[in-house]
C-alpha cells in the first residue's frame, strides 16, 4: 500500500468534490462516491478530510464508507472486474465462471493483483439478466460469458489497451496447446486450494 | 420555455409531425442489454451509412423493446408503413439495410415483427398503412408469442421513443396529464381517481396508492417530499432499469402530478449505483423537463413548483426498504426502523413523505388520461391494472413482459416465455426475489397477483420471475438467497443479523453433505423466529426462500441428508458424474469443454470421467447432444 502522508497528499480533487456539493452533510454518500471515482478508493486522509470539511465524526464518515458495499477502503486496481452473482448469473453457472477468473489473475474477492492492474468484486445483481453470466471490466459489460472466454476478455487491458466487447470468443485453442506439463510442475488450472498455500 | 397548455399541445403537435414526418426514421435499442450486445457498434454503423449515402435518415438510439436475448434491435418507421422490428442485428446488417431502404428492400428474413399501429403508445394510437413491400411475410406483433398477450402500459415508450430527446416524449402526448392535472383536478379530485383506480405499489409492497397519497396530504409537516424508489435490488429484476433507462420523462411526469396532488414541491429520485445508464438518462430528462417549464419552477405557467434531485445508491440491497432509502438520502447507512409512525407523516430529514416505485410512477400518468374506469377494468379483483415481469432463468425467451393481473404463471412461463431452455423438464419457478418463495408445477395454475402467491407461501414481489427446470437444485437455491441475505443484513436487529447468518450455515453444512435431520427441523425453527421477530421486509422474508422449499421440495433436503446425494447434479459434494457408456456417441463435445481436462476419450473411443479430478462443475452434462452424462 502507498504512504498516504498527510503532508503530501492531494487534497484538490476531494475539495472540489465538496465544494460541488456545497458543503451539505446529506450528500455524504455522492459525495464519497465521487471522490472515489476521482482517487479509485477511499484513504483515510481522505475519509478524515470529509469529516473536517463537512463537520462531521469521522466514525460517522467511516460508519457509511464501511456499510455500502461499493466503496474501498483498500487500494483498487487500475481496472475493476466484477463477476454478477444475480440468480439468474448463478443458475447459468456464474460460480465457475468466478473461479476461473480467480484462477486467472490469483485473487479472490476483494483483493488486487500484485501488479495492481486488476481488482475483483462481486456484485448480486446488474440488471443484464436475460444476458446471463454477466461480467463487467469498468464500463464495458460482457454478456453470456464462459470461462472459456475469460482469458480472451483479459487480453486488451493486460496489453494496456481499452477494454472492448469483441474479446468474446473462447481462447480454446490457446488452452488445447497449455498441456499439463511434466509431473510436478504446476500448471494455469491447478487447484485453487494450492494456490491459497502460497498466497495472501 | 412551455408556458400554457395551448403551448403544449402546439408543442405535442409539431413533434408529432415530425416524428411521423416524410423522413425514414431509424431506431438502434442502445438501453443496457443492446449496448452489451454491441449495440452501439450497429449504432455507428447505421448513422454511417445512411450519412455515406446522404439519405437524410433519422437516426438515433431508443430504449429497450423488452425482448432482450434478441438485442441488438433495430426498429424502421418508414412513412406510410407498418413500423418493422429487427433483431439480432450486426454492424454489417445494419449497412445492408440502410443500403436496402433506399431501394425499397426490407429484408423481411432479418425481422422479428411488424405493427399496423403503433399501438404500444398508450397515449397515441395512429395508424400506419401502405404498401407491405415484401413484409407481408413478417408476423404482426399480434402474432408473436412474446408480445401477443401484453398489454404495455408501464412500458408503454420504451424502445418506440429517444428517451435522450423530450421531443419524443412530448409527440407520444407526453406530459398531457400533468396538464389536465394542473388546469382541470383539484388535489381531492386526483386522489380520489387514483384511490378507485386501485393502483397498489409495485415495488411489491402493494399498498394502496391512493390510500398513501392521502395520508401523506393530511399529515402536518412541511416541506413534504415525494420519493421515487429506483433501488431495484432483486437480483433477477430490471423492470425498473427499462422504464428509467428508456422512459424516463414517464417517471418524472407521474412524480410531478402525485406532488401536485399531496402539496409537496421537492423531491428526490433515488436510484441504484449498479444503474449508470439509468442515472445518465433520468439526470438528462430531468435537464431537459427544467428547460421546457415541465419541472421546476413555475410549471406550465403555474404557480406550482416542483424539483427533483437525483441521489444514487451505494451498493445496499437493503436501502430498497422504503425506511432505509430515506435514511440513505440523508447520508446515513440503511438501517431501516419499525414504522410504528409512518413515513406518509414521518419519512426523510423528519417530513411527511410519499415514496413510489418506479412502476408505480410510470403508471400514474396513463390514469389520469384514460381515467380511473380503464384502468380499474385490467386485472383480477383486488389487483388492478397491469404487471411488468422479468422472465429469466431456464426459460426459452428472456425478457421483461407486462401483463394484466391475474394471468395465470403457466400461461406466462409457457405460452409468453416459450417453455423451458432445452425443452428441459419445469421444476419451479422463483418469484418476488429473494423475499419471495419458490413454487412447483403444481402451483402453475395460480393467477399471478399481490395476493394470491401469498397465500402460496411466495409472492409477487417486484415481478423477478426465474424458471428452474430440473438440473436447479432447491436446496442450494435456498442457500443462494440466504447467503445473499445474511450479506445484505443491515445488521441492527439481532434476529435479522444472527438468524440468516444462523440459517446460512445449516444450508451450507447441508449442501457440502454434512447435514443431518435434525439440522434440517432446527433450520425450520430458525427461520420461523427470523420471520416473527425482524423489524424490517428484508428479515421478515428472508426465511421465504428456504420455507417454501422446506414445503415444496422436502424430498430433496432427505436426499442431501440422508442418501447423501444432490439428486440434481449440483451441490459438488454429493454429486458424482458418470458417462453412460451405451450412449455415449464420442462426439468429443464433453472433452473439449471440461476445464480441468479430466475426460478421457477419443472419435469412436467411449468417453470416461476421470473421478479424482472432476470438479464437477456440470460442463460436460450441458454441452451433451445425447444426454450421455447423468448423477451416479
Amino acid at each position: 500500500m502507498p504512504a498516504t502522508d498527510m503532508e503530501t497528499f492531494d487534497f484538490s480533487k476531494v475539495d472540489a468534490v465538496i465544494e460541488k456539493y456545497n458543503t451539505e452533510k446529506s450528500w455524504l454518500i455522492m459525495i464519497l462516491q465521487d471522490t472515489q471515482t476521482a482517487y479509485n478508493w477511499l484513504p483515510q486522509p481522505v475519509l478524515e478530510r470529509v469529516a473536517e470539511r463537512l463537520a462531521l465524526p469521522l466514525s460517522h464518515v467511516y460508519n457509511v464508507a464501511t456499510f455500502y458495499a461499493s466503496f474501498s477502503l483498500k487500494e483498487r486496481g487500475r481496472h475493476l472486474i466484477r463477476v454478477c452473482d444475480g440468480t439468474a448469473c448463478h443458475l447459468r453457472r456464474s460460480t465457475w465462471l468466478l473461479d476461473e477468473v480467480r484462477r486467472e489473475l490469483g485473487i479472490s474477492e476483494g483483493e488486487m493483483t500484485a501488479d495492481r492492474m486488476f481488482t475483483l468484486e462481486t456484485v448480486a445483481c446488474l440488471g443484464a439478466c436475460a444476458l446471463a453470466p454477466v461480467m463487467t471490466i469498468d464500463a464495458k459489460c460482457f454478456p453470456r460469458m464462459t470461462p472459456e472466454k475469460v482469458k480472451n476478455v483479459l487480453t486488451a487491458p493486460r496489453q494496456g489497451k481499452e477494454v472492448g466487447v469483441k474479446e468474446t470468443e473462447p481462447a480454446r485453442k490457446e488452452i488445447k496447446a497449455d498441456k499439463p506439463k511434466a509431473s510436478g510442475a504446476r500448471t494455469k488450472l491447478a487447484p485453487k486450494k494450492r494456490r491459497r498455500t502460497g498466497g495472501k | 420555455m412551455i408556458k400554457s397548455v395551448q403551448e403544449l399541445v402546439a408543442r405535442q403537435q409539431a413533434a408529432r409531425e415530425n416524428f411521423y414526418s416524410k423522413k425514414v426514421r431509424l431506431g438502434v435499442g442502445v438501453g443496457t442489454c443492446g449496448l452489451a450486445n454491441g449495440s452501439r457498434e450497429v449504432l455507428d454503423s447505421i448513422r454511417d451509412e445512411a450519412a455515406k449515402q446522404g439519405l437524410g435518415y433519422a437516426v438515433r438510439g431508443t430504449g429497450c423493446v423488452g425482448f432482450c436475448q434478441a438485442e441488438p434491435m433495430v426498429d424502421v418507421l418508414v412513412p406510410g408503413l407498418p413500423r418493422v422490428f429487427y433483431h439480432d442485428m450486426t454492424p454489417e446488417k445494419g449497412r445492408d439495410l440502410v443500403k436496402g431502404l433506399a431501394q425499397r428492400e426490407f429484408h423481411p428474413e432479418w425481422a422479428l415483427m411488424r405493427l399496423g399501429a403503433d399501438c404500444l403508445l398508450v397515449e397515441t394510437e395512429r395508424r400506419l398503412v401502405g404498401e407491405l413491400n415484401g413484409l407481408a411475410k413478417v408476423p404482426t406483433i399480434e402474432e408473436v408469442p412474446f408480445y401477443r398477450r401484453q398489454l404495455r402500459i408501464a412500458l408503454r415508450n420504451c424502445g418506440f421513443i429517444d428517451p435522450e430527446d423530450i421531443n419524443e416524449y412530448l409527440a407520444t402526448g407526453g406530459y398531457t396529464a400533468l396538464a389536465k392535472v394542473l388546469t382541470t383536478m383539484p388535489p381531492e379530485e386526483i386522489i380520489d381517481g387514483i384511490e378507485k383506480s386501485g393502483l397498489r405499489g409495485r415495488g411489491g409492497g402493494g399498498f394502496p396508492t391512493g390510500k398513501k397519497w392521502r395520508s401523506c396530504r393530511e399529515a402536518h409537516g412541511s416541506p413534504k417530499y415525494v420519493l421515487c424508489n429506483g433501488d431495484e435490488g432483486d437480483p433477477g429484476a430490471f423492470m425498473d432499469r427499462s422504464v428509467m433507462e428508456s422512459n424516463p420523462h414517464a417517471v418524472l411526469e407521474g412524480m410531478t402530478i402525485g406532488a401536485y396532488a399531496i402539496g409537496s414541491d421537492r423531491g428526490y429520485l433515488y436510484v441504484r449505483l449498479e444503474y449508470p445508464l439509468a442515472v445518465e438518462n433520468l439526470a438528462l430528462a430531468i435537464r431537459q423537463a427544467e428547460q421546457e417549464g415541465l419541472l421546476g419552477k413555475n410549471i406550465l405557467g403555474t404557480d406550482f413548483s416542483f424539483t427533483v434531485r437525483l441521489s444514487r445508491g451505494a451498493g445496499a440491497f437493503v436501502c430498497g426498504e422504503s425506511t432505509a432509502l430515506m435514511a440513505s438520502i440523508e447520508g446515513f447507512p440503511g438501517e431501516p426502523r419499525a414504522k410504528h409512525i409512518h413515513t406518509a407523516e414521518k419519512g426523510v430529514f423528519g417530513k411527511p413523505t410519499t415514496l413510489n416505485n418506479v412502476e408505480t410512477w410510470a403508471n400514474v400518468p396513463v390514469i389520469i388520461n384514460k381515467g380511473w374506469p380503464w384502468f380499474a377494468a385490467i386485472g383480477s379483483e383486488k389487483s388492478k391494472g397491469t404487471k411488468v415481469f422479468s422472465i429469466v432463468g431456464k426459460v426459452k425467451k428472456t425478457g421483461l413482459v407486462e401483463v394484466p393481473m391475474g394471468m395465470a404463471l403457466r400461461e406466462i412461463i409457457f405460452d409468453i416465455g416459450g417453455g423451458i431452455a432445452g425443452d428441459r423438464k419445469f421444476k419451479a419457478v422463483q418469484t418476488g426475489g429473494p423475499s419471495g418463495g419458490c413454487l412447483p408445477e403444481s402451483q402453475l395454475d395460480l393467477p399471478v397477483d399481490f395476493d394470491r402467491l401469498t397465500e402460496a407461501g411466495s409472492m409477487m414481489g417486484s415481478g423477478g420471475m426465474i424458471v428452474m427446470d430440473d438440473r436447479t437444485c432447491m436446496v442450494e437455491v435456498a442457500r443462494y438467497f440466504t447467503n445473499f441475505l445474511q450479506k445484505e443484513s443491515c445488521g441492527k436487529c439481532t434476529a435479522c443479523r444472527e438468524g440468516v447468518r444462523r440459517m446460512y450455515e445449516l444450508l451450507e453444512r447441508i449442501t457440502r453433505g454434512q447435514g443431518t435431520l435434525a439440522d434440517v427441523d432446527l433450520l425450520q425453527e430458525v427461520c420461523e423466529y427470523v420471520r416473527d421477530n425482524s423489524i424490517c421486509g428484508l428479515g421478515k422474508s428472508a426465511p421465504n426462500p428456504t420455507l417454501s422449499t422446506l414445503v415444496h421440495f422436502r424430498d430433496e433436503y432427505r436426499a442431501h441428508v440422508v442418501d447423501h446425494k444432490c439428486p440434481a447434479g449440483v451441490c459438488p459434494a454429493l454429486t458424482t458424474f458418470v458417462i453412460d457408456k451405451d450412449t455415449c456417441i464420442a462426439c468429443g463435445k464433453c472433452r473439449k469443454s471440461c476445464p480441468v481436462e479430466c475426460i478421457r476419450g477419443a472419435k469412436k473411443v467411449k468417453h470416461e470421467i476421470d473421478q479424482s479430478k472432476c470438479i464437477k462443475c456440470g460442463s460436460c452434462r450441458e454441452v451433451c447432444p445425447v444426454d450421455a452424462v447423468a448423477t451416479a
